[in-house]
């Protein structure tokens, strides 16, 4: 590992401002470490060498004319291949967008490019982001660089991988049901879904459009806010984008006082089926933030234990229906049943659908398809979504109490690839922490605070905040981030 | 509500959604989804237990309706809207019938 890939991407701002370093040799430095490493993590689809060096020489030249250029220009990132971009392949994770370059950048590639970070690669997920793991990926896998044996986290695992091993300093993932969190535990990395609407979704493969957004991940709590300042803000290509200034994630993160701040513990999301490594953890956690000046206590959130069979009909019925625009005809795989003379676009619509599309996606496109039929969808899709309400609302009574909630991202450590494969709804179980968020549409962030001392394994410790207070989970994290032994991986095991 | 589906059940449902499942997924999701339904269908004893009528939440942000002003602006060419398609003709799609020839 080069001394260059140790360094955060603050710290790199800081060098490349100062003239001590080019983007040249910094982005230089972070390909190799992706040649080094990548071939036992698959964290990257694809790798942008010409694009992102072509990016880091046009940044070093407009530095060396004395051009006043942002704070994160030159500093390398990588991208779920999710996010549109222009000069790289999207695939989504799927055979259905295998070799698709989409006319046209995501907002937040947009916003990246304006900033001079280079982007270093398109990075591995589940299939249009659906699953826990990585290992819904139709390209194989990726690994976690804590034990390679082991998942990374899904969906958004790759980036999550890429920064754990110091591939990239940053990347972008996205976060419909923890997709940016859970990873971030998993890896030890720091992991941030904004509150929605906070991020542009112009761009990003939809999978469950009322819960998707795009957020930063990175090795420290100050890092994830400069790259979340870079891609946040109102988008007028997104309807659902929020017209309101950003909050101050980069002063809450370097300011980091808990002192006075009321943090409630979610009494639904600890104890009983979880492990007793990551509650050691996080018992640790919250007592060290206590410590620090917080007052700590006891918050109930009743309808919480709901979030999972809500989560599970909200997101397929979207996932049903916004996937329906793959369809063989405009862009995307299209194959021909065998043995159909002549097939009908109704035939090859079907049959490619069928090439396409992997076993999850297929599941979850049949679930919400039901969930949403006549005769079911008040059961299924109507009752969900009066939960969301009842969880929307135990949020708004425990804000009233408390300034920030706590609990552990996941209730595990990394599983092994294969254990959870054949149990879906095991799988599905994963997310009970994380889901919640997502369905209120609240901001949530997962800082790393250490190593399990049953498995060995990082742990994650989530904050959440009132919609729009994305500062409050930045100004916590970072205040135990100054008081953990944050883990730190010192080569791919 | 029983969430028994048969395997019939299954196969009109991928029908519906235009996936043309073979018989090893019909059986392997006719085998899941049980399974997953009985998980989720809590929700509606959830909904009966509040005791009150809950107004659904179908987003997160309260917008609606939100419109710009109707003024032409630069977009797709015709060229970058077609890089993708599996089959195009004079700037045109390319599909297969979509009409029966009886």
């Amino acid at each position: 590992m080069s001394d260059l890939t140790r360094l955060g991407a603050a710290e790199l701002a800081e060098k490349l401002a100062g003239g001590e370093v080019t983007s040249v040799d910094v982005t230089r430095a972070h390909l190799e470490r992706i040649g080094e490493v990548d071939s036992r993590l698959h964290a990257f689809l694809h790798v942008g060498e010409e694009s992102a060096m072509a990016t880091a020489a046009d940044v070093d030249a407009r530095r060396a004319a004395g051009e006043d250029v942002p704070t994160l220009a030159g500093v390398p990132v990588a991208v779920k291949d999710l996010i549109n971009t222009t000069d790289q392949p999207t695939t989504a994770g799927s055979r259905m967008l295998e070799g698709w370059v989409p006319p046209y950048d995501a907002t937040v590639v947009a916003r990246l490019r304006a900033a001079g970070l280079p982007i270093l690669g398109k990075t591995n997920l589940d299939e249009f982001a659906m699953g826990s793991s990585n290992e819904h990926s139709a390209y194989g896998p990726t690994r976690n660089p804590w034990d390679t044996d082991r998942i990374p986290g899904g969906s958004s695992g790759g980036s999550a991988a890429a920064v754990a091993s110091h591939e990239a300093p940053l990347a972008l993932g996205t976060d419909t049901g923890g997709s940016i969190r859970q990873p971030g535990a998993m890896t030890g990395v720091v992991g941030m879904k904004p509150t929605y609407g906070g991020v542009s979704r112009y761009g990003v493969v939809a999978m469950a459009s009322s819960l998707d957004q795009v957020g930063p991940m990175a090795r420290s709590v100050l890092d994830a806010a400069l790259l979340h300042e870079v891609v946040a803000g109102h988008d007028p290509l997104d309807s659902t984008s929020i017209d309101a200034p950003v909050p101050d994630v980069v002063a809450a993160a370097r300011r980091g006082d808990v002192s006075g701040l009321k943090i409630g513990i979610v009494r639904e999301l600890g104890g009983e089926g979880f492990q007793p490594g990551v509650q050691a953890a996080f018992d640790g956690a919250v007592e060290q933030l206590a410590q620090a000046g917080a007052e700590v206590v006891e918050v109930a959130c009743p309808s919480f234990r709901h979030g999972i069979a809500a989560y599970y009909l909200v997101m397929p019925s979207e996932v049903s229906s916004n996937l329906a625009r793959f369809d063989a005809m405009r862009y995307g795989l299209r194959v021909s049943p065998e043995g159909v003379p002549d097939p009908s676009a109704e035939q090859v619509m079907s049959a490619s659908r069928d090439a396409g599309f992997g076993d999850e996606v297929k599941r979850r496109i049949v679930l919400g398809t039901y969930a949403l039929s006549s005769g079911y969808y008040d059961a299924y899709y109507g009752s969900a979504q009066k939960v969301r309400t009842l969880i929307a609302r135990d949020f708004a009574a425990a804000f009233e109490q408390v300034d920030v909630l706590v609990s552990p991202t996941a209730p595990t450590t990394a599983w092994r690839l294969g254990e959870k494969s054949d149990d879906p709804l095991a799988m599905y179980l994963e997310d009970v922490c994380t889901i919640p968020a997502n369905l209120a549409g609240v901001p949530g962030l997962s800082l790393p605070v250490g190593l399990a001392d049953d498995t060995g394994l990082p742990v994650g410790v989530q904050f959440l905040a009132p919609a729009l207070a994305d500062d409050r989970v930045y100004n916590v994290a970072a205040a135990l981030e100054r008081l953990v032994a944050a883990p730190v991986l010192e080569e791919v095991r | 509500m029983s969430s028994a589906l048969s395997r019939e059940d299954v196969a009109h449902l991928a029908s519906l959604a235009r996936i043309s499942l073979s018989e090893d997924e019909l059986d392997r999701l006719g085998a899941e989804l049980p399974a997953i339904l009985d998980h989720v269908a809590a929700v509606q004893g959830v909904v009966e237990s509040a005791g009150e009528d809950v107004a659904p939440m179908s987003h997160p942000v309260p917008v609606a309706n939100v419109m710009r002003e109707d003024v032409v602006r630069p977009g797709l060419t015709p060229d970058e809207a077609l890089s993708g398609a599996p089959a195009s003709e004079e700037q045109r799609f390319l599909v297969p019938k979509i009409l029966g020839e009886e």
